[in-house]
């Protein structure tokens, strides 16, 4: 049994718990103003937010729904368009019609709710904020400069909030109908389903999943790993990070530490996919999908991450630099999940760096993506941990590159021979992504990033200048 | 005026095909398309599909009442495949289920031989092939063979524009209902109904006035709903047919984008000859137009390649030829721009090469071939130009001179990150370039209370055209836009429509509602003179009410019309506009085809980051011919959209078939349009306000297509950003402009 609150709602539903939210909602409670695009999670028009009660408040974070099994809203408030509708246009709606922002109107619901998920964030309002909201949505009519225009207006609205929480401020303001105030009542009142150790299939986020194998997923039995109390939190252990297995990118780019340890985080977060995906995608489903470009596995290849597996009687550890056997084949049996992440945490006087280029910047599978750490002795590299996706059948450590590195002052020449060497390393192909020749220099060039942005002092005409290119 | 929809569509309340409450009973359909982009069909076997659980039926052209065909212009498609397929995806057949989901596992279970023939998917290849859909046609002006020998500079080379996916957030998709005597209504999300009612006819042997098409709303078009939504709604209408039963197939988007053309690919060959003045004295080019597997649209897109071959410059000599090239890919079709754009890129290279050979800066010339009042273009039509008005301003008003001096300051400081700005004028014709076409009609009835309710053939699909027809009838019976209300599109209720394309909906469907508002009035005249007793002269219907000799009477709208009841006066009109003064000859290849021209300039600045080969677009800073615009807010949606879909268009958007004909590009994971983050940082807009006449509604001229191709200047403006790194980069004029390619430029070594 799945139950959870559907707008103002009460659902109890015995349909298969791999259905997804999407389907839920059009074709079984008829409500159509969650619209279908692409079912991957791609372009936003069925955005929903999903309510989790959190220390007595309700936290709204907004996914794609085409991507999300119904079994991981159990226990949750899911808002959809027609739960935000009020008798006239709510702030955020009359700012779309305000400013043109609406053309055909088919990725508009997805957008207000979207942004209606921003509304209730707790974090203070900005403009960027504003549009980070949107970054999932994919507007094909406006050109997207008049739904910048809506977007700040209602965040300079939200800049009035101050010690009002945002649920209260949103019900004022009518940006949420005055049921929203009574919701942590009801969530409270139902039972969390027993978590069940099987050899069923298994299910974190869902984001990668629900894309491969949209076709069947929905009516197999399901594992639902997500919510599991023992799958989350991030602490920290001495210079040691632990992160539990289904830790959701967005639970890791709003973790204190992990800001503390890596001041681009953000950044580089940015670069991952987009909001309501990084709301469910989490850390373990990056690592056992393994897909040669895996954002989070590249970064913690970098990081040397070691990973808990159990099958629920014995637990392992293993490198996930040992984990990739060959293309899409882990060092891990059916029954086995990954539990948790550990690794050091960067000291202040390490370097460590993530670079991505994609076809499109945000919201898109890198060509090529790279990640480093190096550990520094004076001007002396003590470690390097060098890794590259899209390179090759597996998400690459570098190993001989990275060795290469140890003992080495950094200097022109030195990354130039770095490079020589990666290029050995790596057996990038061509494909939708790029060619082999435009993947070869793309690394070369990431790298060359890495360093310049390490050391400013590097010559960066030298590095970038055409004779030095290792083509 | 605000978007009359902006209400439902913001609280998620507009219906759109897959809205639509089914009735108990409906059936799903899914095609079942060939595995492969050529061959012969040796066999077919549904034996195990046909025991598939749900599954009802399942249909192949054997099962065609009237006639196999669904070609627009030329009959050359099959709905269905008999013995050769010949792209991946073709319809081979349709299968009927209880569920989608039942029908696309037992389209699984579909057994198909096919001896494979050979692929072809570059134009070129198929024109060597002598493969092609129509034989080729040439536009001419002067002489450019002599011309080239008085030429001082000559210039040649090739240019290449890539397909593009129209990417209609809403996929293509029908929903047919049997009615009674053997009638179908179809909801159908379609800019062209006529052409769904007309091809249902034919496939089911049935008149058209059985059946009934449907439209409220598209979820976007853009050209690929034009020609192409035609066969899933045939497909719903056969099954409805022979069923009768209620079938509905709304596409999953990959079943979309792998079985529906896109915007044209081209490969031209351009030679491009300048005076000592650097004024462009001969100009040829040779069109490559990759068709895909069927005619569609293609021989209208490259007709208005033709037509817009020398963009907004005069070229006293010009032989421009245009190829359609049969191929193995997905029928490729209209979008937004039919050809111009391919046309307009072609002579923009031409110019960019021409200006880097000779150390000049493109703008040079640009600027002084521009077209003036009174030229002829190559087909005849002698031009009403606002070209040098639109350059003008923007240069002075943008401050063009001291943008170039910051980016050549910013270029000189820095290594890592290089500016580059272009411009990019436009030009674009206004009309079907198929004279017949240029029609509309407009049902316009007012109720006793007072109301009004306005059917057209306009298909709204986000450009705003029921707002704009609200507001032609708002202003002549001067009433509130609250008491009209438009219709939804449909062939019971407007015939013989247009589809809703070519920049010319709100043109040609304002103007019929402006005939018969305007004959509404007049009635309402005559019965507001009779009643109070006075001069038809002194009559004014304003602000609801009535006016004798500007001064309100007692009478109001709701009394006036009331009136008109009870003096049994027809309260219905139905008006009809045909564009006047258009002509074609196409054995000669002259006449005036257009109502009129839309001009603007467009200045983009670029920066790109040397170092990873990405790119930002800093501003594109535009001024755009309205004539008189009726709608600024939605004329600038028109105008900030089609931008930023152009510069997609030129920078990210892909397209990838393999050598097999297999889309690769197949999803939105690795088709990739414009995103938030990626739009230009500023677009600066003016209106330019031209008083002359045109043949627009209220003298708003059509803003559809035209701002699409000022996505072109992004395109040549990386490439002076490119070059502003390493000026021996060879970049090949070739869209889309993609990271790889910039990155390639940047380290691009003659020697390597």
């Amino acid at each position: 049994m799945t139950q959870f609150i559907l707008n103002n709602t009460e659902i109890k539903t015995t349909l298969s718990p791999g259905m997804t939210m999407l389907d839920f909602v059009r074709y079984n409670q008829h409500l159509t103003g969650t619209k279908i695009g692409c079912r991957e999670g791609d372009c936003g028009a069925c955005t929903m937010l999903i309510g989790t009660l959190t220390d007595g408040r309700m936290k709204y974070h907004a996914v794609t729904s085409c991507l999300m099994p119904i079994g991981n809203a159990h226990g949750k408030h899911v808002v959809t368009i027609e739960g935000i509708n009020l008798k006239e246009l709510t702030l955020v709606q009359e700012s779309f019609a305000q400013f043109g922002a609406t053309q055909c109107g088919f990725c508009t619901p997805g957008f207000i709710v979207s942004l209606t998920g921003y509304c209730l964030d707790e974090k203070s309002p900005s403009s960027e904020k504003a549009i980070d909201a949107v970054n999932g949505n994919i507007c094909r009519c406006t050109g997207y400069k008049s739904i910048e225009k809506a977007a700040y207006t209602v965040s300079e609205k939200l800049a009035s909030r101050q010690g009002v929480d945002a649920i209260s401020f949103a019900v004022k303001n009518n940006i949420v109908p005055e049921y929203f105030l009574k919701i942590p009542e009801k969530i409270k009142l139902i039972q969390a389903n027993p978590h069940i150790v099987s050899t069923n299939k298994k299910v974190g986020g869902g984001t990668d999943l629900y894309v491969q194998q949209h076709d069947t997923i929905a009516n197999e039995t399901i594992d639902f790993l997500l919510d599991q109390d023992y799958l989350k939190g991030i602490t920290q252990v001495g210079n040691a990070c632990e992160m539990g297995a289904s830790t959701t990118v967005a639970e890791m780019s709003d973790d204190p530490i992990l800001n503390l340890h890596f001041k681009n985080l953000q950044k580089y977060f940015k670069l991952v996919s987009s909001v309501p995906i990084r709301n469910m995608a989490t850390v373990a489903g990056n690592f056992t999908n393994a897909s040669p470009i895996g954002d989070l596995t590249i970064m913690f290849l970098a990081l040397d991450a070691q990973l808990e597996l159990s099958d629920d009687q014995q637990k392992r550890n293993i490198a996930l630099r040992d984990f990739y056997k060959g293309y899409k084949q882990l060092d891990k049996n059916s029954n086995e999940i990954i539990e948790k992440i550990r690794f050091e945490l960067p000291a202040t006087s390490d370097f460590f760096n993530f670079e991505k280029v994609s076809k499109r910047t945000h919201l898109d599978i890198a060509s090529v993506n790279s990640a480093i750490l190096l550990q520094m002795n004076g001007d002396v590299i003590e470690t390097a941990g060098l890794s590259a996706g899209g390179v090759g059948p597996i998400p690459k450590y570098l190993s001989r590159s990275s060795a290469f590195l140890k003992g080495k002052s950094v200097t022109e020449k030195i990354i130039m021979e770095l490079i020589e060497l990666v290029q050995e390393e790596i057996s990038p192909i061509s494909d939708a992504r790029g060619t082999e020749q435009y993947k070869r220099l793309l690394l070369s060039q990431l790298i060359k990033a890495h360093f310049i942005g390490f050391f400013p002092l590097l010559k960066k005409d030298l590095l970038l200048s055409n004779g030095l290119i290792g083509q | 005026m605000k978007n009359i929809d902006s209400f439902t569509h913001t609280r998620g309340e507009s219906i759109y095909l897959d809205d639509i409450p089914t009735t108990i009973g409906t059936l799903y359909g899914v095609v079942f398309g060939s595995p492969i982009a050529h061959g012969k069909i040796k066999s077919l076997v549904l034996t195990d599909a046909e025991a598939s659980e749900g599954v009802v039926r399942i249909f192949t052209h054997l099962d065609i009442p009237g006639i196999n065909q669904i070609g627009g212009i030329i009959p050359d498609e099959p709905l269905m495949a008999e013995d050769e397929v010949h792209f991946n995806g073709m319809p081979i057949a349709f299968v009927v289920a209880t569920s989608t989901e039942a029908a696309t596992l037992a389209c699984k279970k579909i057994k198909v031989e096919i001896e494979p023939l050979p692929v072809i998917t570059d134009p070129r290849v198929a024109r060597a092939n002598n493969s092609l859909i129509v034989p080729p046609r040439t536009f001419k002006i002067g002489d450019s063979k002599n011309a080239f020998q008085d030429c001082k500079y000559i210039f040649e080379g090739l240019a290449e524009t890539n397909g593009q996916e129209h990417l209609y957030i809403e996929t293509q998709g029908a929903y047919a209902l049997p009615a009674e005597n053997n009638a179908i209504k179809v909801y159908s999300s379609t800019q062209g109904p006529t052409a769904v009612q007309r091809h249902m006819a034919d496939v089911l042997g049935i008149p058209m006035h059985r059946i009934e098409v449907d439209v409220t709303r598209l979820g976007g078009g853009f050209g690929g709903k034009e020609d192409q939504a035609t066969s899933w709604a045939v497909f719903c209408g056969l099954a409805t047919f022979l069923l009768k039963k209620p079938v509905k197939y709304a596409l999953h988007r990959m079943e979309d984008m792998r079985m529906t053309g896109k915007r044209n690919p081209y490969s031209s060959d351009f030679k491009i000859g300048l005076d000592e003045n650097l004024k462009i004295i001969a100009y040829e080019a040779i069109f490559h137009q990759n068709a895909g597997a069927s005619a569609d649209l293609s021989p209208a897109v490259l007709e208005r390649t033709l037509f817009h071959t020398t963009n907004t410059y005069y070229v006293p000599n010009v032989t421009a030829t245009a190829y359609s090239c049969r191929t193995n890919l997905p029928p490729n079709t209209a979008f937004r721009g039919f050809g111009g754009p391919q046309g307009m890129f072609v002579i923009e290279a031409a110019i960019a090469k021409a200006a880097e050979s000779l150390g000049v800066a493109a703008d040079v010339i640009q600027e002084r071939n521009l077209l003036q009042t009174g030229n002829e273009l190559p087909f005849g039509q002698i031009v009403q130009s606002e070209a040098s008005p639109c350059w003008e301003k923007a240069t002075s008003l943008y401050d063009v001179e001291n943008m170039k001096m910051e980016i050549a300051a910013f270029n000189n400081t820095n290594s890592v990150y290089k500016k580059g700005l272009s411009f990019m004028p436009i030009c674009f014709g206004i009309s079907f370039t198929k004279t017949p076409m240029n029609q509309a009609r407009a049902l316009v009835h007012i109720y006793t209370d007072g109301s009004v309710n306005i059917s057209t053939g306009a298909v709204e699909m986000g450009q705003g055209v029921n707002t704009k027809m609200i507001q032609v009838a708002s202003t002549i019976f001067s009433i509130p836009a609250s008491l009209i209300k438009l219709n939804t599109t449909n062939t019971y209720r407007i015939a013989n429509t247009s589809p809703s394309a070519a920049s010319a909906t709100a043109d040609l469907n304002g103007r019929a509602v402006e005939v018969a508002c305007n004959a509404l009035k007049e009635r309402l005249v005559e019965v507001a003179a009779d009643t109070l007793k006075c001069d038809k002269g002194d009559i004014e219907i304003k602000n609801e009410g009535v006016f004798v000799k500007g001064e309100l009477s007692s009478m109001n709208w709701k009394a006036l019309i009331m009136a008109g009841y009870l003096k049994r006066i027809s309260l219905s009109e139905h008006g009809h506009y045909a564009t006047p003064g258009l002509h074609f000859d196409m054995t000669k290849e002259k006449g005036h085809p257009f109502a009129y021209h839309v001009f603007g300039t467009a200045i983009t600045t670029v920066t790109v980051d040397c170092i990873r080969g990405i790119y930002d677009i800093d501003s594109v800073k535009l001024v755009h011919d309205f004539g008189s615009s009726m709608n600024p807010l939605i004329d600038k949606g028109q105008i900030e959209g089609g931008l930023v879909q152009g510069i997609g268009w030129m920078t990210m958007e892909e397209i990838v078939f393999d050598a097999d004909g297999r889309l690769r590009s197949n999803a939105l994971s690795t088709y990739k349009v414009p995103d938030i983050y990626s739009v230009p940082k500023n677009i600066d807009l003016h209106f330019l306000e031209t008083d002359n006449d045109n043949l627009a509604i209220f003298k708003s001229k059509a803003v559809g297509e035209p701002p699409l191709m000022y996505g072109i200047g992004t395109f040549f403006a990386l490439r002076n950003a490119i070059k502003a790194f390493n000026p021996n980069s060879d970049v090949a004029f070739a869209a889309p402009m993609t990271p790889e390619k910039v990155l390639l430029g940047l380290y691009h070594s003659k020697n390597g």
